[in-house]
């Protein structure tokens, strides 16, 4: 990256003029701060990483998967870090920052209300106020998270406006912060936005990259020839991948939504997936240019996912760019493969993933003897708040994993 | 010839409505998009008849983030319509020669015109149809070269905006690159019709007065907009040093507030802005009469 916040063509800032003076005053606290730990900032952060957020994770090496495929398959467990997903790295990392560059006031947006939940306890523990938007459609379909962000005390704000998805929440929070930049911190919950953001988040995040590889290391004592995870706007991701971009042995795979269909209906606007590395092109939205969902006219399309963390039409620039070198290997799972490797995860490893996880599983299942010797998967997320959809979901269709809903009829018909 | 942007400042201060192109108004089933074309030009006649000198037009984005309630359900409708940029040039073809037009729309739309990446083939199809000016909420100067190299070579004009927030040494780089006149934004927060002014109005336009005596460039006019909705609030935003008032939210809730009556929608319509562009002459006539200044 360069200084400008550019990646290759890839990133900048396209924020109103009102925010500007509040993402430069950000960019010089993440410059200090975060890049050259001053005050001990990263020191602090790494102490409530460890005592709060449960870090270090560990990895895993998947028993049963690894026989399934043939290959050693590593898991990166950040199922288990506080509040159950990668997301606290980053909300906790934000929030600190905040409180260091004397901020009062947090806000941020959620999509399956990981990151939510990730900032309210954030903000619960370091004690700062907390407003968080949320899209109507995601509200229902996340509710448990929704009860978490509320019992750490925050408001949650549902967003009404489109499909009320994440790409509709984030928008709402721009608006708020808009409104009170001066007092206020925004913090976004993946590497997209304007810069400082997909740089600080990546930052943040690969805490994950750069445990795995130290842990793969004492335990096996190589690189591993892949990394594999999840993205939406992607900061699993990043976090994997970014201690490894250097080492040209280890291939880099980010398995987006495929929803239920890849084709793109321009007419009424609707994308039935989230495949924006996949299938996007060039386009600003949220702050940044990179690859976007969009019609002929630029306007911005409806995604879908089954997984409400995915449901998103833009990605995070560093990836487009990395996708646009060839260095990273953009891949999609459709909404029935994720639900199937949910229940295999489930039933054969004991970890029973996020539906955002799960593609990365899905994945696997089609591609895991082709990926080498050695795979590293990240497990972006524990899977509590998705049962009711899943159990929904898997109902409907007729999956090919054995999993008997009849006990459910009750309550589902 | 002259600028017609220039001429709209001269002599008195400027009233500046902005409509969202193609928003007809609320409906229960969408019109056709020509119908929704033709209900904005009805309305523009309206605001002319009631006084505008400029008419700022929103080119309809599916992600508005600098506009509060109003301007995005007014964008939603003009969506549903059928609003298209090919549509919004038309628009402005048809209109008057001698009425300034400035188009308003998020950089997305601007980069994406025409097929191909690029700001290119958007400033083309601007001048072309006639657009006299540009404002792009989410393009920061530090953005914005491409876009201004364009529309330079192509006589539009660039507008900026300057927040409250604004430091001084981005004040200088947005006034290096502005041209057409200068959008201060009153206060904080998306677009949306408020009832004061706020101090921030005033100490903006200070700041800025004060700043472009030390700066060496034809002064430009400054328009100040974001939530003023009556005359009274147009005439205290003159007398306090504006050269123009910018008017959008309020007008939409006329339109809005018309339900789906549109001959009632267009009397309204005219109806305040004939209060606005009073009060702007008014706010005139104070500040000639003694200093307001802060
Ligand atoms: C568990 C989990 N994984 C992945 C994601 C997708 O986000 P990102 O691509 O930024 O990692 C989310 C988002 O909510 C999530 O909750």
């Amino acid at each position: 990256m360069s200084s400008d916040g550019m990646f290759g063509e890839f990133g900048g800032q396209f924020v109103p003029e009102a925010l500007m003076p509040a993402i430069e005053e950000l960019t010089d606290a993440y410059d200090r701060y975060v890049q050259e730990n001053e005050a001990g900032f990263m020191d602090d952060l790494q102490s409530h990483l460890r005592s709060f957020g449960g870090r270090p994770t560990p990895i895993q090496r998947a028993d049963q998967l690894s026989e399934r495929y043939g290959c050693e398959v590593y898991l990166k467990r950040e199922d288990l870090v506080h509040g159950g997903a990668h997301k606290l790295n980053n909300a906790l990392g934000q929030v600190l920052l905040a409180q260091y560059m004397d901020k009062e006031r947090i806000i941020a947006e959620t999509g399956a209300g990981q990151h939510g939940t990730a900032t309210t306890m954030s903000c619960a523990h370091l004690g700062m106020p907390c407003e968080i938007y949320m899209g109507r459609h995601d509200v229902n379909r996340q509710r448990p998270n929704v009860f978490r962000m509320r019992l750490n005390g925050a408001t949650v704000n549902p967003v009404d406006i489109g499909r009320g998805t994440l790409k509709e929440a984030i928008s709402e929070t721009m608006r708020d912060w808009a409104r009170t930049v001066e007092t206020t911190h925004y913090v976004i919950g993946s590497v997209v936005g304007p810069h400082p953001y997909p740089a600080m988040v990546r930052d943040f995040q690969s805490v994950i990259g750069r445990e795995a590889k130290r842990q793969l290391r004492e335990e096996i004592g190589e690189l591993p020839d892949a990394v594999v995870a999840c993205a939406g706007g992607g900061s699993n991701a990043m976090g994997s991948f970014a201690p490894f971009v250097e080492e040209s042995s280890v291939d880099l795979h980010a398995v987006e939504a495929g929803g239920s269909d890849l084709s793109i209906d321009g007419d009424t606007g609707i994308a039935p997936n989230s495949a924006t590395l996949s299938i996007g092109t060039r386009g600003v939205l949220h702050g940044s240019h990179t690859k976007i969902l969009q019609d002929e006219d630029g306007q911005i399309m409806e995604s879908h996912s089954v997984s409400a963390g995915l449901d998103y039409a833009g990605v995070g620039p560093e990836l487009a760019a990395l996708v646009e070198s060839g260095r990273l290997t953009a891949a999609t799972v459709d909404d029935d493969t994720a639900l199937e490797a949910f229940h295999r995860l489930s039933q054969t490893e004991g970890i029973i993933p996020a539906l955002e996880t799960a593609h990365a599983f899905g994945y696997l299942e089609a591609h895991g003897e082709a990926l080498g010797d050695t795979v590293l998967v990240t497990v972006s997320g524990r899977g509590d708040k998705d049962l009711e959809t899943v159990i929904e979901e898997s109902h409907r269709r007729e999956l090919d994993v054995g999993f008997d809903l009849s006990v459910f009829d009750a309550e589902v018909q | 010839m002259t600028d017609p942007i220039a001429a709209a400042f001269i002599d008195n201060p400027a009233f500046i409505p902005y409509l969202a192109a193609g928003d007809p108004g609320p409906f229960d089933e969408p019109p056709s998009a020509d119908d929704a074309v033709a209900q904005t030009s009805a309305y523009i006649d309206a605001l002319v008849a009631g006084g505008a000198d400029i008419v700022e037009l929103g080119l309809p984005h599916s992600e508005p983030i600098a506009d509060g309630p109003t301007i995005q359900q007014a964008s939603v409708r003009a969506l549903e319509a059928g609003m298209t940029p090919d549509r919004f040039f038309e628009l402005v073809d048809d209109l008057p020669a001698d009425l300034p037009i400035v188009a308003m729309t998020y950089y997305n739309m601007v980069y994406r015109y025409g097929g191909s990446p690029g700001v290119d083939e958007f400033i083309e199809a601007a001048a072309a149809a006639g657009v006299d000016g540009i404002i792009v909420p989410d393009l920061p100067v530090e953005e914005s070269d491409p876009l201004c190299a364009a529309a330079r070579d192509a006589g539009v004009h660039i507008i900026f905006i300057a927040a409250p927030t604004t430091t001084d040494e981005r004040l200088a780089a947005v006034m290096q690159r502005c041209s057409g006149y200068l959008y201060v934004q009153a206060r904080l927060g998306t677009t949306g019709s408020q009832t004061d002014v706020s101090d921030q109005t005033r100490s903006s336009l200070g700041r800025v007065r004060s700043f472009e005596t030390n700066f060496e460039r034809d002064p430009l006019p400054k328009a100040v907009g974001f939530g003023v909705s009556s005359g009274e609030q147009a005439a205290d935003i003159v007398a306090a040093g504006a050269d123009g008032v910018i008017v959008g939210s309020a007008l939409i809730d006329e339109i809005t507030g018309a339900g789906t009556d549109r001959a009632r929608a267009e009397r309204q319509l005219e109806a305040l802005a004939t209060e606005l562009a009073a009060g702007t002459e008014r706010g005139a006539a104070r500040r000639q009469s003694g200093p307001e200044r802060t």
